[in-house]
C-alpha cells in the first residue's frame, strides 16, 4: 500500500561575484549564509551521528550499492532555519533544503521561500561591502561550459516496495517528464549531440542508468539510501535528473505527477512496463526534440514518443486515482497533467505561460526577432542564464511574472509565511518551532533528531524517526505552555 | 510516428474502456466531467471540454497576444539586462556540483 507523501527538494544554486576581482565561491556561500538572519548563532551543529555510509539489504540484486552519506566536513556550514530548512555550503555552491512537506502546494511555496531567503542573503551580504560588490544567484544547472550542479527532488516510500521495480517503472516516466518540467536551455554541453535548443538543463550530463554518483557518471535512478526516518518502514528516493524550475506552474505539476506514479509503483498499479532500449540516449534525445513527438525505442523493438509514454502514466494514473484512496491534490495534478499533454499535443508553444522551456523558446525568439540576433549571440546566452537569476528586480523571469505573463500556483503571501514559519504537518514543524522558541538551548539538529542543551548541563536527543510525528496538531500545545527546553521535554516525556 | 501515437492513445482508451461502472463515476469525477459519459471522460476527445482548456481556435489569437505583449515587455528586459554581454556569459563558469 502506498504511503502518504513527503515531499522535500535541495537546489545548488550558480554563483558567481559582480564587479569582486576577489571572488571565491566558497568564502562568498559562506558570507551568504552568515548574513541570513545574522543575530541567529551559528552554534547549533548539524548532526551527523545518524548518517552513515549503509547497506541496503532490501535492494536485492542491487545489493552491492550502497549509500555513501554527508561526511563531516570542516568547511561545512549549516544554519537550520525556523521554517525546518536547511541552508548549507555544499561543494562551491549555496544550497536550500526544503522542510519536509506533505503536500505538493506547501512544497512550491518552501521551494520558492528558498529562493526568497537565498535573494535577502544576497542583499544583505552586499551591504558588507562598501565598493558595489555583489553576489549573485542563478537557479539553474548549467554554466553552458560543461559543468553542472544539481536540484534535487526527495519522495518517501515504503521500503517495502522491491527497489528493482523503481528502477524498471520509473525510468521512463522520468526520461520523458522533460517535455513538462524542463528549465530549457541554449545549446549544449559534455560532448553530446549538438542542439540550438533543448528542452532540459540537465539532460547532457547523465551517463548512467542507475548508481550512487552524483557529481561523475551520474545516473537516471539516484540509489543513495538515506531515508532520514525509520530504515525499516520507509525510503527516500532521490531524484537527482530534474531541472531547477522557475515556473511554479512546471514546479508543481512535476512533483504531483511524480508523486503520483510512484505511489502507482508502490500499489503495483502501472498495468504495462515501457522498458526503454537506451534510456540514457532517450534522455538526451527527447531534450532536443521541441515537438516531443519523436519516437524512441523499447527493448521488443516497438517505438513510442514521449508525449504518448506520458498519456499512458496519465490514464494509468486517472484510472489508480478514481480506484484508491490518494491524496486531495491529485485531482488537481491530473488536471493540469492532462491539460499540458493536451496542449504539447496540439502545439507545444501555447504552453508560454506554464511551462519553462517554452516560456523561454518564446521569449528567445521574439527577442531575436526584435534585435535581429542569432541564436549564438551572446545576448541570447545572456538571457538563457539571467532568466533564472533570483533577484526579482532582475530576473527575467520575474519580470515576466509581474507582467502577469506567467501562471502563479501560490501567492506572494504565502511564499512569505514559508519562509518564516514551518509547515504544520509533519516533523519539520516542531524542528522550526523550538529553534524558534528555544534557539538557546538547541544543541543540535538533523532531519530526524533534534538535541537541547538542558539547564543542568545535560543534552537531552529526540529521535524523530517518523516524518508524520511533531507536527502542529501534536506538540503546538506543549511548545506553547513550555517556557524553557527542558519544560518542553519534561511535558513530551509525561505525554 | 503518427499512427504509432494513435495506437498508443487507443491502448490507453483501452484501459479507461476496461474500468466498471463504478469506476467510470469516480473517473468521471476526477476529471471534473458530466458522471456515466463515457465519451466525454477520454482524454484525448476534447481537451476543451475540461475546466481550464480553451478551444483551439483561440490558440493562434492568444499566441499573437502574447507576442505583442512580449514586444512590450522587452523594452523592460533590455533595461535589466546585464551590460557587456559578451563578457558576463564568459565570466560565469561553476564550479561542477551534484
Amino acid at each position: 500500500m502506498a504511503i502518504p507523501k513527503i515531499l522535500g527538494t535541495e537546489t545548488e544554486y550558480g554563483i558567481i561575484g559582480y564587479h569582486d576581482p576577489n571572488f571565491d565561491p566558497i568564502s562568498r556561500t559562506l558570507l551568504l549564509i552568515n548574513s541570513y538572519q545574522s543575530d541567529v548563532p551559528l552554534a547549533s551543529l548539524w548532526d551527523y551521528t545518524q548518517e552513515s555510509a549503509r547497506f541496503d539489504p532490501q535492494a536485492g540484486s542491487l545489493d552491492e550499492i550502497y549509500d555513501i552519506s554527508d561526511q563531516p566536513d570542516p568547511l561545512s556550514i549549516n544554519k537550520v532555519l525556523p521554517n525546518g530548512a536547511r541552508y548549507y555550503l555544499d561543494h562551491a555552491h549555496p544550497e536550500y533544503s526544503t522542510p519536509e512537506c506533505a503536500s505538493v502546494r506547501d512544497l512550491v511555496c518552501y521551494e520558492k521561500a528558498g529562493d526568497r531567503i537565498l535573494e535577502q542573503s544576497c542583499f544583505t551580504a552586499a551591504q558588507a561591502f562598501t565598493d558595489g560588490r555583489q553576489i549573485l544567484l542563478y537557479k539553474n544547472n548549467s554554466d553552458h561550459k560543461g559543468n553542472s550542479y544539481g536540484y534535487h527532488e526527495n519522495y518517501l516510500l515504503d521500503r517495502s516496495t522491491p527497489f528493482r521495480l523503481f528502477v524498471d517503472q520509473f525510468t521512463p516516466f522520468i526520461v520523458s517528464r522533460q517535455i513538462f518540467c524542463g528549465a530549457g536551455k541554449v545549446g549544449w554541453e559534455n560532448s553530446t549531440e549538438p542542439a540550438i535548443y533543448q528542452l532540459s538543463q540537465r539532460a547532457d550530463f547523465f551517463e548512467t542508468e542507475v548508481g550512487l554518483d552524483t557529481m561523475v557518471k551520474r545516473p537516471l535512478i539516484n540509489t543513495r539510501d538515506e531515508p532520514h526516518a525509520n530504515r525499516e518502514k520507509y525510503r527516500r528516493l532521490h531524484v537527482i535528473v530534474g531541472d531547477a524550475n522557475m515556473s511554479e506552474y512546471a514546479l508543481y505539476l512535476k512533483l504531483g505527477a511524480t508523486a503520483i506514479v510512484l505511489g502507482m509503483i508502490e500499489d503495483e498499479c502501472l498495468p504495462r512496463t515501457f522498458i526503454l532500449r537506451e534510456p540514457v540516449a532517450a534522455l538526451k534525445a527527447i531534450s532536443r526534440d521541441l515537438t516531443c513527438r519523436q519516437p524512441v525505442e523499447l527493448d521488443d523493438g516497438s517505438t513510442i514518443s514521449p508525449i504518448a509514454l506520458q498519456w499512458e502514466f496519465w490514464a494509468a494514473a486517472t484510472r489508480y486515482c478514481a480506484t484508491h484512496s490518494v491524496e486531495p491534490w491529485s485531482l488537481d495534478i491530473l488536471q493540469k497533467w492532462e491539460y499540458v499533454l493536451c496542449h504539447l499535443e496540439q502545439d507545444p508553444l501555447s504552453l508560454a505561460r506554464e511551462l519553462d522551456w517554452v516560456i523561454k523558446w518564446r521569449l528567445l525568439t521574439s527577442y531575436m526577432d526584435r534585435h535581429g540576433s542569432h541564436w549564438d549571440s551572446a545576448q541570447v546566452t545572456l538571457l538563457d542564464l539571467q532568466y533564472h537569476d533570483i533577484r526579482r528586480e532582475k530576473g527575467i523571469y520575474y519580470v515576466l511574472e509581474r507582467n502577469g505573463k506567467v501562471e502563479r500556483i501560490v501567492t506572494d503571501q504565502e511564499i512569505d509565511l514559508a519562509v518564516d514559519q514551518p509547515p504544520s504537518d509533519t516533523r519539520a514543524y516542531i524542528r522550526g518551532m523550538c529553534l524558534k522558541k528555544f534557539r538557546r538551548q538547541v544543541f543540535s539538529v538533523n532531519w530526524d533528531s533534534l538535541a537541547f542543551n538542558l539547564d543542568d548541563g545535560d543534552i537531552k536527543r529526540l529521535a524523530l524517526e517518523d516524518p508524520f510525528q511533531g507536527t502542529k496538531a501534536q506538540v503546538a500545545e506543549a511548545i506553547e505552555a513550555s517556557t524553557s527546553a527542558d519544560e518542553f521535554v519534561a511535558t513530551l516525556s509525561a505525554l | 510516428m503518427t499512427s504509432h501515437i494513435r495506437s498508443s492513445r487507443s491502448q490507453s482508451r483501452e484501459m479507461l474502456d476496461a474500468l466498471s461502472p463504478e469506476e467510470h463515476r469516480s473517473l468521471a469525477m476526477v476529471v471534473g466531467m458530466a458522471a456515466g459519459d463515457q465519451k466525454q471522460v477520454r482524454r484525448s476527445d476534447a481537451p476543451q471540454e475540461t475546466s481550464e482548456a480553451r478551444p483551439a481556435s483561440n490558440i493562434k489569437e492568444r499566441g499573437e497576444t502574447l507576442k505583442e505583449d512580449l514586444d512590450r515587455i522587452i523594452d523592460e528586459i533590455d533595461e535589466v539586462l546585464e551590460e557587456n554581454a559578451e563578457e558576463f556569459v564568459k565570466n560565469y563558469v561553476q564550479r561542477g556540483g551534484e
